[in-house]
């Protein structure tokens, strides 16, 4: 009995004065957080891709609350949550939010197997930056993909993909976020975070070859030569060519698809879109080489998203 | 030119060595000792060696096919066998297979593979199956068998060894000393002990082709061997009935194999040379601590134990000199 | 024998073509000379389509101090300003010359004869050198003419060449100092003038007793010249370790270089060079080239002009043998696997190697045993295993912390290597990167 007792007593003391301790170290050395970052770190993804441009999601809802002190969240974007995240703080804190444009990975090169023949052969460690430093790559073309997926690695959503077939990496609409890491991984910069477009429809020049035409040619059948054509019948001078390379820019393209068949060597891609009628069929086939290779996805004509990551490729 | 030129980074030669090597080495090296144990203790050291290699190489195949599901098999780099072989080597010539399997699967289970497999281990696996066996079978862990009974296996009739005399005289037997064997034949190996730590002779020879062939470096053996001896004199000197004199404690209980193949271990010791002086110094003094002052007659293996988990803050802070460093 | 004192590997030294005297090679059809051979800003073109041009013609001016003029090495007509696939791999600019002739520009002394005085002041030494475009002939291409100014505040006590041709294969050197003996002495007393110091060493390897006991016998003549034998080890032709091997002082972790110690390291074939552009006017426009290898039927040796494609070195060497997996630019160590064979031969080209199928491929990886044998043969004390592990990582705060900045890019870690691991790759990768972030940082100060 008596131990029993000498045992309650001693612990219970113990405790006790752990609780006063542990009380007075709680109110003595608390640190004021304002309790909206924690309410806004909560409807963030908590990835901590570091997209937004902040040292991970707590930084960023930190960086929103001071933002919404200041009057206003312009500029603040969680690219892993979009519109919808970005409401949702806007009401945490009481905000109009504003309306950012939903963008994506695009991988801008179609240097696959059979598009760029293999002229050497890398022996080293599987990683595009030490492919990139080792030499211009195995193929004649020293812009194009690697295939080593720093990509794949660098993407915090399984959203990017390499396919075997290929040895490209492909994108998954769905998942992925535009967070950047993969456009940051790559050491070609060949990844480009664009605008989605409308309905989820945009052209993209799929090459980033910057030598003249002929070396371009003939490194690749998919490459861009700097011809100049798509340039001349653009409507909307949303095409520019520097370096021998085409290049649209989102903004100011307005999907109208003239570029597209007039492509010579097909590097002018129209994502998602549906397929052509009929009377245009021969021009686009020419310039689509990809295209039929990419397997008719399953559910094709209403759900393109499946589709896009392997025209892209 | 029909087939692609390969490019690579340079370098473009490779010396050739290769893990297999080392593996392979280290297990030649642990031949004689071997051969010796073979000798010594007949039946029950073949039983005991074949039982525990064939143990570890069966689990660490089952473990990376089943569980890890990892394609690459690893078991042909040696470094399984090279583990079950110094398991062996650590255990009595009379213990029973099926305690041996779950040591082996202790070693390689628990001591390797949980950690990610070999490289990655932060304490040497057969060192992790022993002192495992130690603790759980303390019965059958320390019985030695008498030596040259050939053809027995569990059977075998047990005898003190020379650590459980050491260790009566310091607990106060003034006349355990008196009973050590002598020096030469603690040397050869003519005593009780685990298979393969009785002859000193026959792992210095193994520490002789490990240095020429240049498998490790002198650093850790010299220093704890070192370290015991200076330290062990020391306490030799000042009470030569209680604590047995530096050649003795050199030469008996797993001193020789633990400084020579069982501290080496690559992954599991430091990386520089002054990181491996502190490292085996450290075993030293522990080891004669253990077996002067501690519970257990032999302090070999929990020596280093303590210092492999030591070893990442050794190799934090012991930095190599680096090229012009001026010092400071 | 004298070495340097950390790290170091042996590998098999190879030398197939030491043996062979220098032989000269006929020249190329089309000479193709790459704008950037140096360490350095790229040269820019002086000359464009359509215009004429002899041997020893200036074709591009340096593009900044630390830059060098690039001469033609053929006479004969510019057929275009484009660009090449270069020992880096990548699509360089160059100038392409259409091959007519030998006419070579007169001020160019061309007789054979020993030119031995040289009453110049060492600004005119060093302004004939930079005119020249003379650069490091050991393969970093460093502007030797930046090399023999010295920064403010430092004071050069010695020149040191490098002989030592630690590089398995690699016989030029070796060659040019059993023919040229003479020659290089009078270029390095002349590099001694440049720097204005009373001593010269001489670093050559044991491996080539003839070309110790030649030059030692010559250099009798000059009483401030010493030849130094070392002890075969490499990288012992790392500036760092040759400084540390003859004269037993370490030059500090960067940015600090060799003159902080008093040293002016120089190839042996710049020697050469500098006597040629001193003595005889002659800009750099032509070296000896090793082309060797296990398969190549006939190992040699060749004084070749600048710009001949590697793909004739190889025919006149008795043609690309059918197993070849690998070109090598340079030697197996640190030399730069090849994408073709119509890589011109630049300054820095010490040597073409053909690798068979078998050499040519790495080994699998491995993990890590964590055996630390790439500590020991670090010769700048550095932790390879660490570095490489922290660069895959992408931690560049540690690898910095690591001191990745002092590799010398030797490749002594990944040769010895028993788990064959890339460690050379992820450590450039990260030298790369946090070499990047200081500039950054630098230039935001």
């Amino acid at each position: 009995m008596n131990l029993i007792l000498v045992a309650v007593i001693s612990l219970g003391a113990i405790g006790l004065i752990a609780a006063v301790i542990l009380y007075v170290a709680s109110k003595k050395f608390a640190v004021y957080e304002d309790p909206r970052i924690a309410q806004v770190a909560e409807v963030l993804p908590q990835a901590n891709c570091g997209g937004c441009g902040f040292p991970g999601c707590n930084g960023f809802a930190a960086a929103c609350v001071k933002a919404a002190d200041a009057g206003s969240l312009e500029g603040k974007l969680c690219p892993a949550g979009g519109t919808p995240a970005m409401e949702k703080i806007a009401a945490i804190l009481g905000m109009e939010a504003v309306a950012s444009e939903p963008k994506i990975a695009v991988v801008r090169c179609n240097g696959s197997c059979e598009n760029r023949p293999r002229t050497a052969q890398y022996d080293g460690a599987k990683s595009c930056a030490i492919a990139h430093a080792t030499s211009g790559g195995e193929t004649g073309c020293a812009f194009g993909c690697l295939g080593c997926g720093d990509c794949v690695a660098a993407c915090k959503f399984d959203a990017i993909r390499m396919n075997p077939e290929t040895g490209l990496p492909e994108v998954d609409e769905e998942k992925c976020t535009a967070c950047g890491a993969c456009a940051k991984a790559c050491p070609r910069r060949i990844i480009e975070i664009r605008p989605k477009g409308k309905n989820n429809r945009r052209m993209v020049v799929m090459c980033v070859n910057k030598d003249k035409g002929a070396v371009a040619n003939k490194a690749c059948k998919a490459s861009c030569i700097g011809c100049g054509k798509c340039v001349k019948v653009c409507p909307f001078e949303a095409i520019t060519l520097e370096n021998n390379l085409a290049y649209i820019d989102p903004a100011k393209c307005k999907s109208c698809r003239k570029c597209e068949p007039e492509c010579p060597k097909g590097a002018i891609h129209a994502i998602n879109f549906p397929p052509r009628k009929p009377k245009a069929e021969a021009p686009a086939d020419a310039a689509k080489p990809a295209a039929p290779k990419a397997a008719p996805a399953p559910k094709a004509p209403e759900a393109p998203k499946t589709e896009a990551p392997k025209a892209e490729a | 030119m029909a087939n692609k030129l390969i490019v690579s980074l340079s370098p473009h030669v490779h010396s050739g060595d290769s893990v297999q090597k080392n593996m392979y080495g280290v297990i030649i090296a642990l031949l004689p000792a071997l051969l010796v144990s073979f000798y010594m203790f007949g039946l029950g050291a073949v039983v005991v060696t074949l039982t525990s290699v064939a143990a570890c190489v069966f689990f660490e195949w089952a473990i990376t096919k089943f569980i890890l599901k990892r394609e690459a098999c690893t078991i042909c780099d040696g470094s399984a066998a090279l583990t079950g072989l110094l398991l062996a080597f650590n255990l009595p010539s009379n213990l029973p297979i099926w305690i041996i399997i779950i040591g082996a699967l202790f070693a390689i289970g628990v001591g390797k593979m949980t950690f990610g497999g070999l490289g990655c281990n932060p304490f040497n696996p057969a060192l992790v199956g022993r002192i495992f066996l130690l603790i759980s079978f303390p019965v059958q862990m320390t019985s030695w068998p008498t030596v040259q009974q050939w053809t027995s296996y569990t059977d075998a009739e047990t005898g003190a060894t020379p650590l459980a005399l050491m260790k009566m005289a310091v607990n106060g037997d003034a006349n355990a000393l008196s009973q050590l064997p002598d020096t030469l034949s603690l040397f050869l190996g003519n005593n009780p002990g685990c298979i393969g730590e009785v002859s000193a002779l026959a792992l210095l020879l193994g520490l002789g082709y490990m240095l020429w062939k240049k498998i490790i470096s002198w650093h850790i053996p010299v220093s704890i061997i070192a370290t015991v001896f200076v330290f062990a004199g020391l306490m030799n000197l000042i009470n030569p009935v209680a604590y047995a004199s530096p050649l003795a404690h050199l030469f008996t209980g797993g001193l020789m194999l633990g400084a020579i193949f069982m501290a080496t271990d690559y992954v599991t010791s430091p990386m520089t040379h002054k990181g491996m002086i502190i490292y085996g110094v450290s075993i030293g003094f522990l080891t004669v601590v253990i077996r002067n002052f501690g519970a257990y007659p032999e302090g070999m293996s929990f020596a280093i134990f303590i210092m492999n988990a030591f070893t990442p803050l050794i190799n934090t802070y012991c930095k190599p000199k680096r090229f012009g460093e001026v010092k400071k | 024998m004298k070495t340097f004192r950390i790290g170091g590997v042996h590998p098999a030294e190879n030398k197939l073509s030491a043996g062979k005297a220098i032989e000269t090679l006929a020249l190329p059809k089309q000479a193709v000379f790459p704008l950037s051979q140096h360490i350095g800003a790229p040269a820019t073109a002086i000359v464009k389509k359509g215009d004429v041009v002899k041997v020893g013609t200036k074709i591009a001016e340096a593009g900044g101090f630390v830059s060098a003029a690039i001469f033609s090495s053929v006479s004969g007509k510019v057929n275009k300003v484009d660009s090449i696939i270069d020992a880096s791999g990548y699509r360089k600019p160059a100038i392409f010359i259409d091959v007519d002739g030998d006419e070579w520009e007169e001020t160019i002394d061309r007789s054979t004869t020993l030119v031995k005085e040289c009453n110049l002041k060492p600004e005119e030494i060093v302004a004939k050198i930079k005119n020249a475009g003379v650069v490091g002939m050991g393969g970093a291409c460093f502007p030797t003419h930046v090399k023999l100014s010295p920064p403010p505040g430092c004071k050069a006590e010695c020149v040191i060449i490098n002989a030592v041709e630690c590089e398995p294969y690699l016989t030029a050197d070796h060659r040019l100092m059993l023919e040229k003996a003479d020659e290089i002495l009078v270029g390095v007393s002349i590099l001694m003038k440049a720097v204005n110091v009373t001593k010269g060493y001489i670093g050559i390897e044991n491996n080539k007793p003839d070309a110790i006991k030649l030059m030692t016998e010559k250099a009798a003549q000059y009483p401030n010249i010493e030849i130094v034998p070392l002890k075969v080890k490499y990288p012992q032709g790392g500036e760092k370790q040759l400084i540390d091997a003859v004269i037993a002082r370490q030059v500090p972790a960067p940015p600090a270089i060799p003159i902080n110690v008093g040293a002016v390291v120089q190839n042996v074939g710049t020697a050469y060079a500098v006597y040629e552009a001193v003595q005889k006017n002659k800009p750099l426009f032509e070296r000896v080239v090793t082309v060797t290898g296990k398969s190549v039927k006939n190992p040699s040796n060749f004084l070749t002009r600048m710009g001949t494609p590697m793909s004739q070195l190889i025919e006149a060497a008795g043609g690309m043998p059918e197993d070849t997996g690998k070109v090598i630019g340079g030697g197996p160590m640190m030399g730069k696997a090849l994408l073709n064979t119509e890589v011109p031969i630049c300054k820095g080209s010490s040597g073409v190697l053909l690798m068979n199928d078998k050499e040519a491929s790495r080994a699998a990886e491995s993990p890590c045993i964590r055996c630390a044998k790439c500590v020991s043969v670090c010769p700048m004390g550095l932790e390879p295993f660490l570095l490489a592990t922290l660069s895959a990582k992408q931690d560049w705060e540690r690898v910095e912390k690591e001191d990745v900045m002092s590799c010398i890019e030797c490749g002594s870690c990944q040769f010895t290597c028993p788990s064959h691991r890339y460690l050379l790759d992820y450590i450039r990768l990260g030298k790369g990167t946090v070499g990047g972030i200081i500039r950054a940082r630098n230039a935001k100060k």
